[in-house]
């Protein structure tokens, strides 16, 4: 990714620091500091409200201690989210882990071939695939409520799995493609070929062995997604049978919100991406990267 | 030929699987739900008779759907115009390697992992519409600052509302242009600079003449990502505000729609959102398709 490979204009401060007043230097960089910690402030407000609300007994969760600390302190509100999300916090788990590890290797094997086994219009194919991640999913989702009945699929996780892995191609697709065409050599493919490797001899024996990155990259944007989803989770399942996405919303959307068990359930539903997030996040980045057409 | 075929089959052959799920899943699906938008299906009970283009001609003079679209018109723009200001401010004061860099990133990029269903309930709270003595989140913050003339109805505004819709998602989203303008940063070569600034150039018009024309394709990606997530927008809206015709815009009508079991109208908003979406990204991909291939 360039943020880490294309190294930094080191030589060029101590130049400049020469020509400008020292004053102006340190002016510039006590504003830029200023700036930066003023920013993580601003984009941590939610998060501080999300904290201490949760932590606050109901009786305080009022407008007139809206921002302040608890009185006292309480995981009273944790508790109750905890178990009105439980359920579907493990049905979750049971619909993002297959949907991500089907959808990438479907993902790279077509980023495989449509980067280094191509054939004709494979740039066409490529492109109509790409249709496909930006679509509004409305546009298919009253005949793929169908479908799914039509071929007998249990609304709910099963049919929430074929969805997400259908959808998730296209991405899939996407980031292996060019992580491929980027890290193995087309050289490397050729002298396989002209040695008489076939196609599944060359992805098993040189390609996959090389690939450990390329599927961090996608199953992390994958499961982030597919965890974080609510459209395909609202029309394909329910309360009783749908993730967490889709509990948390019934939980905080009712007419007289318990506002900190809503908050807690927020905190809940967020900590697994969170911990993917806050371990894997350089690979979270590439995927972004990847996302916009840009690797 | 048979040679060649020999040489390309077996690739097309493993991509086969996906090229006919998105066949069918995104073209095919893609293609009923227009069968359905140019049908009398007002019921769950099957059509009866093709209508033509009645549906789309009731839509467009429907004031519920242009209002829907007026909405959406001004979440996209405050939308964008946000995320571009915050990703380019914060890029801009990390793009020459300050101390900490990576924890500046991490945390401006964090709410992206975030779904928009968690951090709808906390954005509720803080766009609470309540002024003065009842004033709770961010109005309450105001107040407490002594800033009371910045308190305001928030989303509940009838015609400036979907200007505060936009602010969660901007709180999300601008860690995600940074990185895509940082990384557009790192990518223009140092010699570019050491060249203006041998010239006499000074900082703003290193800037104004040598590096912001080189991010223009980094500013193209990031307005077309922004913009199609804006016009998708549902997830949001739904855990924000709920259902409410103050904040509709076409996702949240189709959804509606479809609650009523109108299915020919339902599908119908879907394609004009469709077509919405689709002007903006298919010349993004053309180009995108176009420019590797020269490559």
């Amino acid at each position: 990714m360039t943020t880490e490979t294309v190294s930094r204009p080191q030589t060029t401060p101590g130049r400049r620091r020469a020509v400008s007043t020292p004053a102006r230097v340190v002016t510039a960089r006590t504003v830029r500091y200023g700036l930066l910690v003023l920013f993580v402030i601003v984009v941590f407000i939610p998060v501080y409200v999300l904290l201490v609300t949760s932590l606050k007994p109901a009786s305080e969760t009022g407008v007139t201690n809206a921002w302040s600390l608890p009185d006292a302190w309480t995981t009273e509100s944790w508790k109750l989210a905890w178990e009105s999300l439980s359920p579907s916090l493990w049905r979750t788990f049971t619909l993002a882990i297959p949907a991500s590890i089907i959808a990438a290797v479907l993902g790279s094997l077509n980023g495989f071939v449509l980067s280094r086994w191509r054939f004709p219009y494979a740039d066409l194919v490529f492109t109509l695939f790409l249709f496909g991640m930006f679509i509004p999913y409305q546009a298919v989702m009253i005949p793929l409520r169908q479908l799914t009945l039509d071929i007998g699929l249990p609304s709910g996780i099963p049919t929430l799995i074929l969805a997400h892995v259908v959808y998730g191609i296209p991405i899939c697709t996407l980031i292996f493609r060019g992580y491929y065409a980027t890290t193995i050599p087309a050289d490397l493919i050729e002298a396989g070929r002209v040695d008489g490797a076939g196609m599944i001899r060359t992805y098993a024996s040189i390609i996959l062995p090389l690939s450990a990155p390329g599927f961090v990259v996608t199953l992390i944007w994958q499961f982030t997604s597919v965890w974080n989803d609510f459209l395909f989770a609202i029309f394909l399942s329910n309360t009783r049978n749908g993730p967490v996405t889709i509990a948390l919303n019934a939980l905080a959307g009712g007419q007289l919100t318990d506002y900190a068990a809503s908050m807690a359930g927020a905190l809940i539903t967020s900590f697994p991406t969170l911990v993917v997030y806050i371990i894997l996040g350089r690979y979270f980045i590439s995927g972004l990267m990847a996302g916009s057409l840009k690797s | 030929m048979r040679h060649r075929i020999k040489t390309w089959g077996p690739g097309l052959l493993l991509v086969a699987p996906s090229i006919v799920a998105i066949g069918v899943f995104v073209y095919g699906l893609i293609g009923s739900t227009i069968n359905l938008s140019l049908t009398d299906r007002h019921s769950a009970r099957p059509a009866e008779n093709y209508v033509g283009t009645e549906n789309y001609g009731n839509l467009f003079s429907d004031d519920r759907f242009l209002h829907s679209l007026r909405n959406l018109a001004v979440l996209t723009v405050v939308f964008i115009v946000g995320t571009i200001f915050f990703g380019l401010l914060w890029a801009l004061l990390l793009e020459k390697g300050v101390k900490g860099e990576g924890f500046f990133r991490s945390i401006y990029l964090f709410p992206m992992a975030v779904s928009f269903v968690a951090s709808g309930v906390v954005w509720r709270w803080l766009l609470n519409s309540a002024e003065g003595q009842n004033a709770g989140g961010l109005n309450a913050l105001f107040g407490m600052l002594g800033l009371d003339f910045l308190q305001n109805p928030w989303w509940s505004h009838p015609t400036w509302g979907m200007a505060a819709m936009a602010l969660p998602a901007i709180w999300q989203l601008s860690g995600y242009i940074m990185a895509l303008f940082l990384a557009g940063f790192r990518g223009i070569p140092a010699e570019l600079r050491e060249a203006a600034r041998m010239d006499g150039a000074t900082e703003f018009q290193l800037y104004r003449h040598v590096i912001f024309p080189q991010l223009s394709p980094v500013a193209l990606s990031a307005l077309i990502i922004v913009g199609h997530m804006s016009m998708k927008m549902f997830d949001l809206i739904m855990a924000v505000s709920g259902a409410q015709f103050v904040t509709e815009v076409p996702s949240v009508y189709m959804w509606q729609t479809l609650l009523t079991s109108d299915y020919a109208k339902a599908a119908a908003i879907a394609i004009v959102l469709l077509v919405i979406v689709a002007l903006l990204v298919i010349p993004y991909l053309v180009q995108n398709a176009r420019a590797e291939r020269g490559r």
